[in-house]
């Protein structure tokens, strides 16, 4: 059992949540995430954690309600507690400094890219941040992003909040500019990190994707989260979930996202589906 | 001669027929009804019927039964309290060695242990010891009285045991028998390893294996599920938080694949993670639970072994029209218990032997439509000493599916020896034990079961739990 310490709104359809997870808080890095259950009939899912209090005990995650689980999740409050929750899971992201990196995170993940931000700022990297949504009220962590980025712009698909356009027509226009980037990390829907992989593949700039396949497990033994990178197959909660974004076959993976979309739809009726491939 | 002789077998045979009482049957549910339920295949014996089946023991001086058993179980003994009707008695008998005698009823391969050796198999059908086994324990726990031994004195020492499975559980209840203080790591959210997320219900149900594991937490035994060892936190932090040894017990849980194009499509699983969303998640009970799992009507499973049978049969239960095993020897080289592939004739289980798949066919949506195979001939005996298979040239053709199941195998997940600088694994990744105490290439660290020797049997695990158990009280009594 693992006690809910804050439950809060962030935009009309994310929420952060802190929890009580000393062990947990202890040990995770930037890049890791936990798989939690809810309750006795719950499904496991995984969600990164985007912060932690070692000294508090706590971890902090940040989700978008897209399913049964997470909208069930959205329902608890403070004092709940869940039956399960397991981690710090994957590899940590590798963190050195690069030189000049642009952190990029899109919807939700904006929260999966925020602590690799941090990560990256601490061991001294100039750090370019472009975070995006589809509209103003959808656009999350603003002021803890830019408090660790040397420099942040913000975009919106419908031009409601900062730059009108995707985070990928961003990214081009720093590249057009000749700004000399070393490193870049995309962390959100498919569709965006497959957008931004096709954006640094002519200017070779390596692009560190992270992934979210299905997952049951989450260490190794299930074979659900497979991908294929580099024409290998890859089980991202242990090979990953970072990978060079110009190995994967992102069309694969929306595929593979898409397995259980028709059962998932009949257990959450109420909500629009996410399957689009996001 | 030839007549007269046949003449002398034929009295002989009549004659001991009169006398002779069969082998008693277990009654079980119809096939065409089971393919509609998860419930348990076999109910098990009455108290007659036990007792009938008991008295055909005949109490060998020698029993041949007992070598056959990887942890000694005391059979005659056991047989005799049932025969004699002390049902509660032939359990604790059976518990002196053995801790899950309920589970090891059910799923032990008999046929190749005890049974083999039961001299009253010479001429016909051996005892049905795994039956008798399986009635005993289920008396003992149906009674309600599970009798809780009174607390041993603590030692102070503490043992952490990572894995919940045959293994882990065994030394554990040897473990907190002799006083030490025992807590169970477990990755998963439940106990038991691959008794709650690999066996199916139907063949296991899992109220079994929680009242093993509840009995063995009323023993003192602490369980510490959804903790990774490796990440959560690694064997060396365990003993710098005062742990005095260290039991890996982890199995081998990581799946294989063949590798063969096609085979990360939609639609294909690994029989981990289908029976895992199955069992350990109960994703036949959709929507009620969770967890999802694709219901196929055209399900092919790949491979031989019981873990294959488990899938097919499962699949069958979740609605399959066609439910088909594809193995690439044939039934004599299936590794299947007998039990186990009968159970699944009988359930209308297709059976395409000398079969392999090449190359799997998706769709646009990059869903699984065809499997691509080739037939195969036997060929000379591999270094396992079956005759290995050969492709047949030209033989190529395509089997209509819509779920795949590949379950050619398992091997050893590295998250441990990768996190226990020191730990010494060999090629494939198990571990590496100097003998069988268990004693790894470290100090205090011990392992056992599937991690050491490769997937094998819960017996077997078992017996490696209780060995390193011994190894490690003596390890420790000495310091
Ligand atoms: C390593 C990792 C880290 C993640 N971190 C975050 C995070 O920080 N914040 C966050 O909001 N989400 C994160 N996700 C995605 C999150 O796990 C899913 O959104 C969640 O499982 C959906 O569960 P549900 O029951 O609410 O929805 P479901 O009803 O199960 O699914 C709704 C739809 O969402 C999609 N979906 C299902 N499972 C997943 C999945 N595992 N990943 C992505 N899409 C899925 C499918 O298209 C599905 O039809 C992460 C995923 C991974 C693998
Ligand atoms: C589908 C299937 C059917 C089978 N049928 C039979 C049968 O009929 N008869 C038979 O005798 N045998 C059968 N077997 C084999 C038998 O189940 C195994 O040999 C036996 O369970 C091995 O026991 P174990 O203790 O070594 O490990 P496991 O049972 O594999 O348990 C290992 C446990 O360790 C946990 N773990 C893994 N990594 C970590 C970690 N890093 N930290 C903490 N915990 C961890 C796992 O989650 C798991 O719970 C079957 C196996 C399968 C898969
Ligand atoms: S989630 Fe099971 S192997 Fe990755």
């Amino acid at each position: 059992m693992n006690k809910i310490i804050e439950n809060t709104k962030l935009s009309e359809s994310v929420v952060k949540m802190v929890l009580d997870a000393p062990a947990i808080a202890q040990k995770r890095q930037a890049g890791q995430f936990i798989i939690l259950k809810i309750n006795e009939k719950g499904e496991r899912i995984p969600l990164t954690i985007v912060d932690s209090d070692a000294q508090a005990g706590t971890i902090t995650i940040i989700y978008q309600v897209v399913g049964k689980t997470t909208a069930a999740l959205a329902q608890l409050k403070a004092g709940d507690a869940l039956q399960d929750l397991q981690g710090p899971l994957g590899n940590p992201t590798e963190i050195e400094n690069y030189g000049k990196v642009v952190c990029i995170g899109g919807g939700v993940g904006v929260g999966v890219v925020y602590p690799l931000a941090v990560a990256l700022k601490k061991a001294g990297n100039e750090v370019i941040s472009i975070i995006g949504a589809r509209t103003k009220d959808l656009i999350i962590l603003e002021k803890e992003m830019e408090k660790v980025s040397d420099k942040l712009i913000v975009a919106t698909d419908d031009g409601s909040y900062g730059f009108h356009g995707f985070v990928s027509a961003v990214l081009q226009q720093l590249i057009d500019k000749g700004e000399k980037i070393d490193r870049v990390y995309a962390i959100g829907p498919v569709p965006m990190m497959k957008v931004l992989c096709d954006v640094t593949k002519a200017p070779r700039i390596k692009t560190i994707v992270s992934l979210n396949s299905i997952m049951v497990d989450a260490t190794g033994m299930c074979g659900a989260c497979r991908v294929s990178v580099a024409g290998k197959t890859k089980f991202t909660c242990v090979d990953g979930p970072e990978f060079d974004g110009h190995d994967v076959d992102f069309k694969l993976l929306s595929n593979r996202l898409k397995m259980y979309c028709d059962p998932e739809r009949e257990a959450y009726e109420n909500h629009k589906c996410g399957c689009d491939g996001n | 001669m030839k007549i007269i002789s046949v003449g002398v077998m034929e009295t002989k045979e009549i004659k001991e027929k009169k006398e002779k009482v069969p082998r008693q049957k277990m009654p079980e549910q119809e096939p065409k009804k089971r393919i509609r339920n998860f419930e348990e295949v076999p109910f098990g014996y009455s108290e007659e019927t036990a007792i009938t089946e008991a008295k055909r023991c005949i109490q060998c001086k020698k029993p041949g039964c007992i070598a056959g058993c990887p942890v000694d179980v005391k059979i005659p003994e056991f047989i005799k309290e049932i025969a004699e009707g002390r049902f509660t008695e032939a359990a604790l008998k059976l518990k002196e060695t053995n801790g899950l005698p309920a589970v090891c009823g059910r799923v032990c391969p008999q046929e190749d242990q005890c049974e083999k050796f039961c001299i009253i198999g010479k001429k016909g059908e051996p005892v049905a010891i795994g039956r008798l086994e399986r009635f005993a324990a289920d008396f003992e726990r149906n009674s309600g009285n599970v009798k809780i031994p009174p607390a041993v004195r603590s030692n102070g020492k503490k043992i952490a045991i990572a894995g919940a499975g045959p293994s882990g559980l065994t030394i554990a209840g040897d473990l907190v028998g002799l006083g030490y203080d025992v807590t169970i790591f477990e990755a998963l959210h439940k106990a038991g390893g691959v008794l709650v997320y690999g066996i199916p219900e139907f063949r296991l149900p899992k109220a079994i294996v929680e009242a093993e594991v509840e009995y063995l937490r009323k023993l003192g035994v602490k369980i510490e599920t959804n903790f990774v060892i490796g990440r959560t936190k690694t064997i060396d932090e365990l003993f710098a938080e005062g742990f005095n040894a260290v039991f890996i017990g982890v199995g081998a849980g990581a799946p294989v694949f063949m590798d063969i194009p096609g085979e990360n499509l939609s639609g294909i699983y690994s029989a981990n993670e289908y029976l895992t969303r199955s069992n350990l998640m109960k994703a036949y009970l959709f929507p009620e639970y969770d967890t999802p799992i694709v219901r196929g009507k055209r399900v092919a499973v790949v491979g031989g072994g019981n873990v294959a049978m488990d899938s097919v049969r499962t699949a069958l239960r979740l609605g399959a029209e066609r439910a088909m095993i594809i193995y690439r020897r044939t039934d004599v080289e299936m590794p299947a218990r007998k039990e186990e592939v009968h159970h699944a004739q009988e359930e209308g289980v297709e059976f395409l032997m000398l079969t392999a798949p090449v190359e799997y066919i998706g769709n646009d949506a990059g869903w699984v439509t065809g499997m691509k195979c080739l037939k195969m001939e036997l060929g000379e005996p591999d270094a396992s000493g079956r005759r290995s298979p050969v492709a047949i040239k030209d033989s190529e053709y395509v089997i209509d599916v819509d779920t795949v199941v590949v379950a050619v195998g398992t091997m050893a997940n590295p998250i441990i020896p990768a996190t226990t600088p020191g730990l010494e694994t060999n090629k494939k990744g198990y571990i590496v034990t100097k003998d069988e105490s268990g004693l790894t290439s470290r100090e205090g660290i011990y392992a056992g079961g599937d991690i050491v020797t490769g997937s094998a049997t819960v017996i077997l695990a078992m017996g490696a739990g209780r060995k390193a158990a011994k190894a490690i009280d003596e390890y420790l009594s000495k310091k």
